[in-house]
């Protein structure tokens, strides 16, 4: 098993004719994904290495039952992509995009919130990986294989150094999530925790966290209540300065608010075991699960 | 992007939200005409982006020429909460009778603008709102639905202003909700939000944050810059595209990804060092990024070592290493390195470094093992 991405995904590329679209659309569909479709509006009836493009999510739904989006079209574009492919009716959306206006995702989270069938991860994420299966994104998939670590993050290259440190201790991976790094993502360490605790092969799940909101406070409140299953976690920006922004738009320590140490200390009340540094994580899962 | 307060009440204006007429000024005599323009009594205030600048004397109030003059010679330069003063605002001095507080902010737990409004104003807002936190009416907006009349309504009786400034208090707010999204804000505040004797409302200071990733909706919001808190190695980053904050250690650091650069300060700092700077190269990290980057960290005297961790996804390693490699040849830097190579093309990128044999650079094979040496290097 596996979540949000899995053999039953047919994915559609929004922006699969642009430079990076393409070249991360075919790296995934070399990987095992099947890649149904793309949209870019007025390359209808064109081809990407064999992959039909259509002008429209709702042809390109219609005409290859495409059921998962990855968005990849530039920032003033990407709010867009993401209410036309919801409206299509495509269930599970993947926003790669970076740097899309707050309010843009503002308006988008609160409307898709009113439509529950659809769940966006993203955006400014790397994607999901469900390793052996399935790759949605940008993750390099070679350093991961199958297994029963589920891994959630808010950073990308992050992500990679935990999961790297975790496959050094010989563990796997169900799925790999990024729910990326801006003030509003669509999914919250909450929504994939509980696809984990959910998902049958999962049997310790990563949350790898970072300074900026609560996410990771309310994850605590969550764990400790709704959570059978072990959950270490990392959190990045213990030396960030206040009122900084540290790469992500998410990253940003206001006033005394969405410090490092508060979202540690939140998760340790809550039960869960906080790693110092990302080798440490895969330290603790080899005290949790065996080595 | 914080805005400084003159820059708030200038996007303010833009959106009809009442505020005193002033003029910007970067010398004594530009200060002085502009006072002449607006007349007397008026008020030299400080241009920095820190509370408390009345208190530290940034504020002055002027009953003519000869006070204008005084008063801007002591505020341009002066040193608030170290932030050198190089900007002044000359505004018209205002009659208060009563100082009043609002303000829209991004909530991004709620995922909601939350609005904000008390007849508390003028005093350190966070003290009102911890000491007696029923004096701030507060709510959340429906983004898709915007500012009604009613929230203001609700707003206004909760915070109990008084009944002829109901009216007003809420045609003030949807004013200020509609700067809050049209220039795309993630914190618009007025505090204070004044009463005049004549019983109108104006915004007597104004503190504005942009969305960054919005600017190039906005070309004008984009020109806006703040001399006093502009720092020139940051200026440096961003006209090569980079991501950069300056901190106070020596210990240059370049990453690839936000989360990992933020990583790797930490683990920096657990080993006893102090992180100089946050360079985030990019995802998909190319030579010339690399280059620049070198560049950028190395231009700091206070810069004793250099830590390069490098974990390659779409970012490949042969490619940092060949950028390490040019700008060792164009910066011929004299301070060491610790380079650790991972992930996509390491083998590649740590052989291509190993035959460059560059002066003074020391490879790691783990993060912890490189910010180790890195500290070592730096005492």
């Amino acid at each position: 098993m596996s979540v949000i991405v899995d053999r039953e995904t047919r994915l559609c590329v929004s922006g699969i004719t642009g430079r990076e679209g393409r070249f991360h659309t075919l790296n995934n569909r070399a990987y095992g994904t099947n890649v149904v479709s793309g949209v870019t509006p007025g390359k209808g009836g064109q081809d990407v290495e064999g992959i039909p493009v259509f002008n429209t999510f709702r042809a390109a739904r219609e005409q290859t039952q495409a059921n998962t989006a990855m968005i990849f079209v530039p920032p003033p574009f990407a709010a867009d992509s993401i209410l036309e492919a919801a409206d299509a009716g495509i269930a599970t959306i993947i926003a790669i995009t970076e740097g899309i206006p707050a309010h843009d995702e503002l308006r988008v989270y609160t409307h898709l919130r009113r439509a529950p069938a659809v769940r966006l991860i993203g955006p400014n994420c790397p994607g999901v990986l469900s390793p052996g299966k399935v790759n949605v994104g940008i993750i390099p998939a070679a350093f991961f294989r199958e297994g029963n670590v589920g891994v959630v993050s808010r950073s990308g290259t992050l992500t990679y150094q935990v999961g790297h440190e975790l496959a050094q201790r010989g563990f796997g991976n169900s799925s790999i999530v990024g729910i990326g790094g801006d003030p509003v993502p669509g999914s919250s360490f909450v929504d994939i925790i509980d696809l984990f605790e959910a998902d049958p092969e999962t049997e310790l799940i990563v949350m790898s966290g970072e300074i900026g909101g609560d996410a990771e406070e309310v994850a605590a409140v969550h764990i400790a209540a709704h959570i059978s299953k072990p959950v270490v976690a990392y959190i990045a920006g213990f030396t960030a300065p206040p009122g900084k922004t540290m790469g992500h738009a998410g990253a940003i320590v206001s006033g005394s608010k969405g410090t490092a140490a508060a979202k540690a200390e939140a998760l340790e009340a809550a039960g869960v075991r906080v790693a110092k540094t990302p080798t440490q994580v895969a330290e603790i899962a080899v005290e949790l699960l065996g080595g | 992007m914080d805005l400084l307060e003159y820059q708030g009440k200038q996007l303010f204006a833009r959106h009809g939200i009442p505020v005193p007429a002033g003029e910007p000024a970067r010398t004594v005599d530009e200060a002085i005409a502009a006072a002449n323009r607006i007349g007397y009594p008026c008020a030299v205030k400080a241009q920095v982006q820190v509370g408390g600048r009345g208190k530290l004397g940034g504020i002055k109030l002027a009953s003519d020429e000869h006070q204008a003059r005084e008063h801007a010679e002591a505020i341009l330069g002066m040193d608030i909460k170290g932030l050198t003063v190089r900007e002044l605002w000359i505004e018209g001095a205002s009659q208060i009778e009563a100082e009043y507080y609002a303000s829209f902010v991004f909530d991004r737990g709620a995922k909601a603008p939350l609005a904000m409004l008390s007849t508390r104003g003028g005093m350190d807002i966070e003290e009102v709102s911890t000491q007696t936190p029923e004096a701030i009416a507060s709510l959340h907006i429906d983004p898709l639905l915007g500012f009604q009349p009613f929230h203001g309504r609700r707003l206004a009786f909760e915070a109990a202003v008084d009944a002829d400034l109901v009216a007003p208090v809420g045609d003030f707010l949807a004013r200020l909700y509609s700067a809050f999204v049209g220039e795309e804000a993630t914190l618009v505040e007025v505090n204070p939000l004044i009463v005049t004797p004549e019983r109108t409302l104006i915004a007597l200071d104004a503190k504005v944050t942009l969305d960054g990733n919005s600017l190039y909706r906005h070309p004008d919001n984009a020109q806006l810059r703040d001399l006093s808190s502009e720092d020139p190695q940051e200026r440096m980053a961003k006209e090569r595209d980079l991501t950069y904050v300056k901190l106070d250690g020596n210990i240059g650091i370049l990453g690839n990804g936000a989360g990992l650069v933020m990583s790797t300060l930490d683990v920096v700092a657990q080993h006893g060092g102090a992180p100089a700077n946050f360079l985030d190269a990019g995802g998909g990290s190319k030579a010339e990024a690399i280059t620049a980057a070198v560049e950028v960290i190395t231009w700091d005297p206070g810069v004793k070592a250099v830590l390069f961790n490098i974990f390659g996804g779409i970012t490949r390693c042969d490619e940092v290493a060949r950028g390490l490699i040019a700008a060792f040849e164009q910066i011929k830097p004299t301070i060491p390195f610790v380079v650790r190579l991972d992930g996509t093309n390491g083998e590649e990128g740590r052989a291509l470094l190993a035959a460059a044999a560059l002066p003074n650079v020391h490879a790691a094979s783990t993060m912890d093992e490189a910010a180790a040496l890195v500290v070592e290097l730096a005492k």
